[in-house]
């Protein structure tokens, strides 16, 4: 049979939609929706809040010995190492009180605070310069205030470091496996690589399971965790109870740490 | 066709190395690597055939879930619950890195920075 004009239109005009119908019925045949393959969910017990916030009481942790306690934790726990230069890596740390707040500090201070030491940490801030310079989003704030960092991002250019106003992020010139005692590292957190910049992170490994922060927890009381939005939490009756001050104000990043002086 | 015997030789020769690997290769068969599987465990987290194809996939998923998500907890399928976890929860069943990964990885050259960061199990440093 000839193939007439009208024949072919007639033809293509069907092709044409069974080609439209095909993704459809494809779609409906395998079930559709996400319930046949796996999926992520937040673990059922993880603590939740929509702001994490840290108070600490500096009239009882203000030794070097103290602090230096609860950084060995924390940085035990997280497997940063400790290299003996200005290459060292801090999750937390120490300083005097013209180091914490230099733009709060007063020519003849009281024999107490010249002698006393602050615990220093990451202040996850309300505003973070860091996640704002930061051209691979490695380094990002969650919807409950931690700033984070995503290390399999990080390309190691080290804006956030110039950015943060605390210096609260350091830097891995070298493996730190080489500064680790590879057989007493905590095996169940990874450690970084060489390139990339690491910093505190309110312990997010920690929260997920539902466990305060190490150095929270370990303080015995002197350094309180919990949610700043919600008013009956134990941050908001420490912070409505007693007189504290931020870090360098002046930076404007609204800092997530609270310093009871 | 000038300079015609020149040129064909040095096309011939040119052919001959560029498929010099073909030559090389050529009756020899390709063994599949022996992977020592899990003793303890028998399900994985998605059929055997999907891991294999796709297992990078998924821990680039579950590396944006966990870290950037804080999601946590994946649930298969089939509706089992695991931790997402690369060094918790993949490496506590494969506990060999060298007996699992690293058999596949070396057979097809790849070699993936997971363990510059991630802790394999005991065996290695």
């Amino acid at each position: 049979m000839k193939q007439s004009r009208r024949n072919f239109l007639k033809f293509a005009g069907l092709s044409a939609a069974g080609l439209c119908l095909a993704p459809a019925t494809a779609a409906m045949a395998s079930g559709g929706g996400t319930s046949k393959e796996g999926h992520a969910v937040v673990n059922s017990n993880s603590l939740h809040a929509k702001r994490w916030a840290m108070v600490i009481d500096t009239r009882k942790l203000n030794t070097e010995e103290a602090i230096e306690a609860l950084a060995e934790t924390c940085h035990h726990i997280h497997n940063v190492p400790t290299i003996e230069s200005d290459q060292n890596i801090k999750w937390m740390w120490t300083g005097s009180y013209g180091e914490v707040f230099p733009e709060q500090e007063n020519n003849f201070p009281s024999e107490d605070q010249e002698k006393h030491k602050f615990p220093l940490l990451c202040n996850h801030c309300e505003f973070p310069s860091c996640v704002r310079v930061c051209p691979t989003k490695a380094t990002f704030k969650r919807a409950d205030g931690i700033v984070a960092m995503d290390y399999h991002r990080c390309i190691g250019c080290r804006y956030c470091m110039a950015a943060c106003p605390y210096g609260s992020r350091s830097f891995n010139f070298m493996d730190p496996r080489t500064h680790l005692d590879m057989d007493k590292i905590n095996t169940k957190f990874p450690t970084r690589m060489r390139g990339v910049v690491e910093k505190c992170n309110f312990c997010v490994e920690r929260l997920a399971v539902g466990e305060l922060p190490a150095c929270a927890e370990k303080s015995g009381g002197s350094i309180v965790f919990g949610d700043l939005q919600d008013p009956d939490s134990n941050v908001r009756k420490a912070l409505r109870e007693n007189f504290t001050i931020r870090r360098k104000p002046t930076a404007g990043t609204e800092p997530g740490v609270y310093y009871i002086i | 066709m000038h300079y015609g015997g020149k040129i064909i030789t040095g096309l011939v020769i040119f052919l001959g190395l560029v498929s010099m690997p073909f030559w090389f290769n050529i009756g020899g068969s390709f063994q599949e690597p022996k992977l020592e599987l899990p003793k303890d465990a028998k399900i994985c987290v998605a059929p055997t055939e999907n891991m294999r194809r796709n297992h990078m996939k998924l821990l680039n998923e579950w590396r944006d879930m966990a870290l950037r998500e804080g999601k946590r907890t994946y649930i298969s399928a089939k509706g089992d619950k695991y931790t997402i976890s690369l060094q918790n929860t993949c490496m506590k069943c494969h506990a060999s890195k060298e007996q699992f990964c690293d058999k596949c990885h070396n057979a097809a050259s790849v070699t993936p920075y997971c363990w510059d960061c991630h802790v394999p199990p005991k065996e290695a440093k």
